[in-house]
């Protein structure tokens, strides 16, 4: 008798145990999806509050904040065309710099460099990735604005730009169209669109270089050996048949990299000179959204505030769209490969 | 023919040499700012740094950023790592090849690298702006705003590495504890997690060293204060926030000491991607 008394005691208990667990497993299952929810909440939110704070700035001036170029505290009249034009120069030629030297970095360190060297560089060059951006903002401060003035932005004037320092107009500048408007220049000081661009371009090399070192090991071997074996050199394995290969993603990686080039802040902030007015030239100062943001947030007030708002709503919904279009091109060569 | 190959030697030779020098290209500017950060921080270094506050100006140190620095950027990391690890949780163990799960995965990557400073103006909308509702208008800037801010800058970064070092832990493994009548829950807290839990602590380490060189989302938050505050219901200073504010001063004392701080953040931040990238390398041996 005891013994079947038992085994009715343990069904019970097995039973409750199993509610028990079922109970817990549920919550469990709940919190865990409240977790990952609050990421989505962070992306919306952000969106949102930004959209929400810049209402003002949009129902004001519409279509106009966008396309004009004032600037105006004075008079609360606010145009987000030159930190929009400022962000887009900058990045762009931030892409121009680094795209090339990324493709060199990852070229060197997956077909050329020998073994032992791959490694140890490739985290160098990652490095540059976790230095903070208000680093890269001081040095190009006080470091490499100053050496520009000094030894490179003399040159461009006087050989590309239409004001050069001793009055004759180069060759280039008079024959070109365009070029002596981008390099001419009368303000004596470093910082300037070019030099930002420079920057953005030093911070965004890491994050190109290594998607593209990545993914150009994922090309099989066996592609690669056969061209080895027709015959071709590292240099046409390199451009004919990785760089096919692997087009989606690399173009994934440089997404990537103008994505942080549009959203950085701080080390823009301090080369870019902030200036409010559009200058055709490279060489003269301007402002991005985000140097605009973080120099007059904490003093503006009413409609400026929710100007800057609006600019912030701009900016996150183009960095947006750009790193989505990364992420996309950059998942392609992922199923590819079967992944 | 000979024509024809020795101009692809050429352009193979030139190709290769132009590789070459966009390495050195990359690892001179990397020497360069390392160098200048290294000789500008050191030759400022000095004891008053760890032992003043920012109030004396150029006589004083950054004892209350540091002190800022450290608890902001606990608090950002305490409630960026229960959040991160449950919901990177919840991706691998739950929601894998789930259509809500995958979009959540795709969202967290593009999180990964969204402009901080619009984090920033988003924080100032849900915390500032309400807190100073609250208190009849004086504007409450406060360190528990930035703690939040940099929050959910680290968010997907610990996000993104509990999801991928959980997919890697073997399905051997879940097998064995389901079958013996664990429940899911148990087995992922008591058994994957712990299982998971180098890469885990991997990832909270770079989040770490991601936020703690963060300004632009503390610009707004935090805002800066020039006194010792513990509190984190006050305005607190941050060693980003006083280089920032000393950098753009004209007096030169002011520039070595945004040089000492920014020399403190390197070797703080370089010191924690080397030590994720030890406990990695560490956990990955053992592995084989």
């Amino acid at each position: 008798m005891p013994a079947i008394e038992a085994s009715i005691m343990s069904t019970d208990i097995l039973e409750q145990r199993s509610r028990r667990d079922a109970r817990n497993e549920r919550l469990f299952r709940w919190l865990l999806k409240g977790c990952a929810l609050i990421v989505l909440a962070s992306l919306l939110g952000a969106a949102g509050a930004t959209l929400w704070g810049g209402r003002d700035a949009f129902g004001t001036f519409g279509w106009h904040f966008l396309v004009s170029s004032e600037w105006d505290p004075g008079n609360d009249v606010y145009g987000a065309l030159v930190p929009v034009y400022g962000t887009i120069a900058t990045s762009f030629i931030a892409l121009l710099i680094a795209v090339p030297i990324s493709f060199g970095i990852a070229v060197y360190l997956s077909e050329v460099a020998p073994a032992w060297m791959r490694t140890p560089v490739a985290s160098a060059i990652e490095l540059l990735a976790g230095i903070p951006s208000i680093i890269y903002g001081m040095w190009g401060l006080f470091i490499f604005a100053p050496f520009f003035a000094d030894h490179v932005k003399p040159w461009l004037t006087s050989n590309l730009g239409n004001k050069p320092d001793d009055g004759k107009l180069s060759w280039v500048a008079g024959h070109v169209p365009f070029v002596g408007k981008l390099f001419g220049s009368d303000y004596p000081f470093g910082a300037s669109i070019l030099v930002a661009g420079i920057v953005l371009a030093i911070m965004i090399i890491p994050f190109i270089s290594s998607v593209m070192r990545e993914v150009f090991q994922t090309v099989p071997t066996r592609l690669k050996e056969s061209a080895y074996a027709l015959g071709s050199s590292t240099w046409e394995v390199s451009w004919d048949i990785v760089l096919p290969y692997t087009r989606s993603a690399v173009i994934g990686g440089i997404f990537l990299g103008l994505g942080r080039a549009l959203g950085e802040t701080m080390a823009v902030t301090f080369v870019l000179g902030n200036a409010m007015h559009l200058s055709a030239s490279l060489l003269d100062p301007g402002a991005s959204i985000a140097s605009t943001i973080a120099n007059q947030f904490s003093e503006a007030a009413g409609l400026q505030k929710s100007a800057l708002m609006a600019l912030a709503f701009l900016l996150f919904v183009v960095t947006f769209v750009v790193l989505l279009i990364a992420r996309l091109m950059l998942r392609r060569l992922a199923s590819k490969e079967g992944r | 023919m000979s024509a024809l190959y020795l101009r692809r030697r050429i352009t193979n030779a030139a190709a290769m040499t132009l590789s070459m020098l966009a390495t050195l290209v990359g690892l001179a500017f990397l020497a360069w700012i390392l160098w200048e950060t290294l000789r500008q921080g050191i030759g400022a270094l000095d004891l008053k740094l760890f032992t003043k506050v920012t109030a004396y100006g150029e006589d004083g140190g950054l004892l209350n950023s540091m002190v800022g620095s450290l608890i902001i950027n606990f608090i950002g990391i305490a409630i960026a790592t229960p959040i991160g690890v449950l919901a990177g949780t919840w991706l691998a163990e739950y929601a894998d090849r789930t259509r809500l799960g995958e979009s959540i995965r795709f969202l967290n990557d593009i999180l990964l690298s969204a402009p901080s400073i619009v984090m920033g103006l988003f924080v100032y909308t849900i915390i500032v702006l309400p807190s100073t509702a609250l208190t009849h208008g004086s504007t409450t800037f406060s360190g528990f705003a930035g703690g939040v801010a940099l929050a959910l800058i680290a968010l997907p970064v610990i996000v993104r590495t509990t999801d991928e070092m959980l997919r890697l832990v073997p399905s051997t493994l879940r097998e064995a504890a389901l079958s013996l009548g664990v429940p899911q829950w148990k087995l992922t807290l008591q058994i994957l997690i712990r299982a998971a839990r180098s890469g885990i602590i991997t990832g909270v380490l770079l989040a770490l060293a991601r936020i703690s060189g963060e300004t632009a989302p503390l610009l707004f938050t935090a805002f800066g204060n020039n006194y010792m505050a513990l509190n984190p219901i006050d305005k607190m200073s941050s060693l980003p926030q006083i280089i920032y504010q000393y950098a753009n001063d004209p007096g030169e004392a002011m520039h070595a000491l945004a040089w000492a701080g920014a020399f403190v953040v390197t070797m703080f931040v370089l010191l924690l991607s080397l030590a994720s990238r030890l406990i990695l390398f560490r956990t990955k041996v053992s592995h084989d």
